[in-house]
């Protein structure tokens, strides 16, 4: 196979998005890595978290259809289905399930949801993701909620700030849908920050309405 | 002409013992009583003895020679032979010396004093044998082996056995130990709620939320599962993996021991007298409203009258905590309890009033326990492991219980895998080196949800040396840390510039090192050549049935592309390989596969080469569509 026509062949093969089974050898194609001939689970690969799932790469996703597609795929690659086989399928289908795994937890939650697609959009655009915070407004705004929180000493003033919260996370990921729609990635990018913030503010009113209990 | 071939459906391959009938059982491994369960069909059914009992109780007795009694018989000798008796083993698995200084007070086990500093599995001195842990629970398993094998006449050598979910990775690969010192192959480890959900599921054709509630003699599981056309999504678990019936045994014991007077300093056969009684006592009170007990220690006897209420005032605090800890897992899980649809009670300790009481208050709704709690669990487990080797609709996916982590600068914790993440999953962390020049890191595991690296638990620590001299922070170490399906966990760490690797799997400060575990199966089984022979002679007919199913299907889909001289020059090797599968020689068989790899070679490019094509047409194709569609 290392004859002078291997990389040609090799540069073709991707083209046509077909790799060869590490089993019987033969071409696979399918959407679910299974072996089309042999039916031997397939290796990963690199693709991204929409395509894994087949989704299409959007922010809005429908978190029903989301775990209908993860379960259907986990149905066919867990290593559950693999525990009487080849070690090599058995480690195989772990991976696949790990990846399978990994790009379910990144789209089930917007938050983490919208980091990824400002991750996978903005390549070029913002190389340091949105790990940047110089938005003075957020800042002080969340200084403040933060203030509040902590002079709170009724579940009902915790209760306020929680909702609050809560009303403001709803608008911010309605707003995100608008602006990747507008492929806006840098605005994306920001209520990115702001939507992290909000979030650890609610985790937070929860901590707090605890401790008051 | 491919009708000489054996043809399977694409997927469909037959599993490896196929045809030989041998069935893998499901195993609940307590901390009290053991079971065994079978599924043929999908219909589980539980082993019992000539008397009908399913339950083993996890006690071994130990003669002077070693030879070891398990169940009832066992837990007979526990008064007249206490030093020869060792029960509720399961709540060391995986812990060392120094966890257990802390349980010794508590609990009756007599533990070898290990010198100062030394680290690894703790032992217990029991008919003059140091034994650890997990040998103990090896003759367990041994003892539920046998029961199968009766029964089933025929080798049983694999088995789903069930761990509590809020069991860590030491106490996990303990189990998996003990099972490989039993000549038990584990299939899959599953967390005890999993099972029970599993069970109840198939049985009333569950779909929505529903909590199981797993009180056993030695741990606490809750587990928030979503039920849907056969896929069991555990949302979230939590528990405490040192509660259970046993310390309600102790709390009764204590109350008994507090109302006599006079009494010496008691020894071990007296603190195991005292729990005995006190076990009774509780099992008494699960139906009658109060009752009186003897307890006869050093020849002075002494009677308590004991009722429900001082019963339930003796173990509220404990109820209590299993009630928050299930508040918190439904809110890990976003759940609230109305949302909960029902909720399945599990263990033995859920016989006792208050418990259900608390759990009905809690969840606002009566809970289920149609399925004997005790029995529940290894129903699952016989389910799980028909699924798993003879194939199923359903599927169990389930979670890390406590977050994975490292230990950074300041003995804080940085979490890599946190709880409740689904499983397998492999996550990689980068760190950088504090100091300029610094060419080597330890790398100390730990599991655990609090802040500070002593308050949770360590795993494992290993050092990455031959970091090239760098300034401080320019390394790039790269940590990866994945958890397979039986929530085992393996590290390796990397340097990115130099590509320097240190794997480890994590084998637990407090577990078992490979020479040890080899020593051990040594001593158990003395051929155990013999059995890595006949291991590895396994693997290799699995292999070789493999490379035999994928081969037979590639030529019965693409053997047009061949010549007929090419295509028995294939059929031919294959032959050979299947000859030489029937036969037990490994050399021969591995000679035959490498055989047919290369005489399939040229096909496979064949086959290749048109696979490419066809889809480079179809890209053609769906490109003049685009075309013709804008013109």
């Amino acid at each position: 196979m290392d004859g002078p026509d291997s990389t040609a062949e090799k540069a073709s093969a991707d083209e046509a998005g077909v790799i060869a089974c590490w089993s019987c050898k033969g071409p696979v194609t399918q959407v679910i890595p299974l072996c089309e001939t042999c039916g031997a689970v397939q290796p990963p690969g690199q693709i991204d978290h929409f395509q894994r799932l087949g989704l299409a790469v959007s922010f809005d996703v429908n978190v029903a259809d989301l775990d209908q597609l993860y379960f259907d795929l986990q149905r066919h690659l867990h290593p559950d289905r693999f525990a009487t086989r080849s070690p090599q399928e058995k480690a195989i289908s772990q991976l696949q399930a790990t990846a399978i795994n990994d790009a379910y937890e990144t789209l089930k939650e917007p938050l983490k949801r919208a980091d990824y697609l400002v991750h996978l959009r903005g390549i070029g655009v913002l190389p340091e993701g949105c790990n940047l915070v110089n938005d003075q407004a957020l800042l002080m705004e969340t200084m403040e909620l933060r203030e509040a929180l902590a002079e709170a000493e009724t579940t009902d003033q915790v209760d306020v700030l929680s909702n609050r919260a809560q009303d403001d996370i709803k608008v911010c990921i309605e707003q995100l849908s608008k602006l990747f729609k507008d492929d806006d990635i840098e605005g994306a990018c920001k209520l990115t920050t702001r939507l992290k913030y909000l979030q650890k503010l609610s985790e937070e009113t929860r901590i707090h309405r605890m401790k008051l209990i | 002409m491919a009708t000489l071939l054996q043809i399977h459906e694409p997927g469909a391959t037959p599993a490896p013992h196929a045809g030989d009938e041998r069935l893998a059982v499901g195993i609940d491994l307590g901390t009290t009583n053991s079971v065994v369960a079978i599924s043929s069909e999908g219909k589980p059914e539980v082993l019992r003895d000539d008397d009908g009992k399913a339950l083993v109780p996890s006690v071994v007795a130990y003669a002077p020679d070693g030879s070891a009694i398990v169940g009832g018989m066992a837990r007979n000798l526990l008064l007249d032979r206490p030093e020869c008796v060792v029960g509720s083993i399961k709540r060391l698995m995986g812990r060392g010396v120094e966890d257990v200084k802390s349980l010794a007070g508590v609990l009756p086990f007599d533990i070898d004093p290990q010198p100062e500093g030394e680290t690894g599995m703790v032992r217990l001195n029991v008919a003059g044998h140091k034994l650890t842990p997990v040998k103990i629970s090896a003759d367990i398993l041994s003892a539920l082996k046998e029961r199968a094998e009766e029964h089933l006449g025929h080798i049983v050598d694999q088995a789903v056995i069930t761990v509590p979910a809020y069991f860590d990775d030491a106490a996990r690969s303990a189990t998996k130990d003990a099972a490989r010192l039993a000549g038990i192959e584990v299939l899959r480890l599953v967390n005890e709620p999993t099972a029970a959900a599993l069970a109840y599921g198939l049985d009333m054709e569950a779909e929505g939320v529903y909590a199981v509630y797993d009180l056993g003699g030695g741990t606490f599981d809750i587990s928030i599962l979503r039920m849907e056309k056969g896929v069991f999504q555990v949302l979230a678990t939590g528990g405490d993996a040192a509660l259970g019936g046993d310390d309600f045994d102790h709390a009764i014991a204590e109350h008994f021991i507090g109302e006599r007077t006079g009494d010496k300093e008691l020894t071990g056969s007296d603190v195991k007298m005292a729990l005995m009684t006190a076990r009774l006592a509780k099992e008494c009170l699960s139906d009658a409203q109060s009752g009186e007990w003897v307890l006869d220690i050093d020849g002075v006897q002494s009677k308590h009258f004991f009722d429900r209420a001082t019963f339930d005032g003796l173990v509220e605090d404990l109820v209590t905590h299993t009630q928050d800890i299930c508040k918190s897992v439904m809110e890990d899980a976003n759940v609230t309890p109305e949302q909960v649809k029902g909720v399945v009670l599990v263990g033995g300790s859920t016989r006792v009033p208050l418990v259900r009481k608390k759990v009905a208050a809690l969840f606002a709704k009566e809970p289920l326990a149609d399925i004997d709690p005790d029995e529940v669990v290894a129903i699952g487990a016989a389910l799980q492991a028909e699924a798993l080797t003879v194939g199923s609709d359903t599927l169990l996916l389930d979670v890390t219980p406590l977050s994975l982590g490292l230990e950074t600068m300041g003995g804080l914790v940085e979490k890599v895998i946190p709880r409740n993440t689904p499983i397998p999953v492999a996550k990689a962390q980068e760190f950088t080196t504090y100091m300029d020049g610094q060419s080597a890191m330890a790398v100390h595991v730990v599991q655990g949800d609090r802040e500070m690296v002593d308050q949770n638990r360590s795993l494992a620590r290993f050092d990455l040396h031959g970091i090239p001299p760098m300034t401080a922070g320019a390394a790039r170490i790269r940590v990866t840390f994945a958890v397979d399906a039986d929530g085992l966990l393996t590290v390796t760490a990397g340097e990115e510039t130099t590509g320097i690797e240190a794997e480890v799997a994590v084998k637990p400060s407090y577990g078992l090192s490979e020479e040890e575990m080899a020593d051990m199966l040594y001593d158990s089984m003395k051929n155990a050549k013999d059995d890595m022979e006949a291991r590895l002679l396994a693997e290799t007919k699995v292999e070789a049935g493999r490379n035999l199913n994928a081969v037979s299907a590639a030529l019965s889909n693409d053997g047009h592309l061949l010549s007929d001289d090419e295509f028995n020059a294939i059929k031919a090797v294959v032959q050979s390989l299947e000859e030489a599968s029937k036969g037990d020689q490994r050399d021969t068989i591995t000679a035959a596969a490498e055989q047919l790899e290369e005489a399939t070679k040229a096909f496979a490019e064949k086959r290749m080469d048109r696979g490419i094509r066809s889809a480079l047409r179809g890209v053609e194709i769906d490109a003049l569509d685009e075309q013709a569609s804008k013109g």
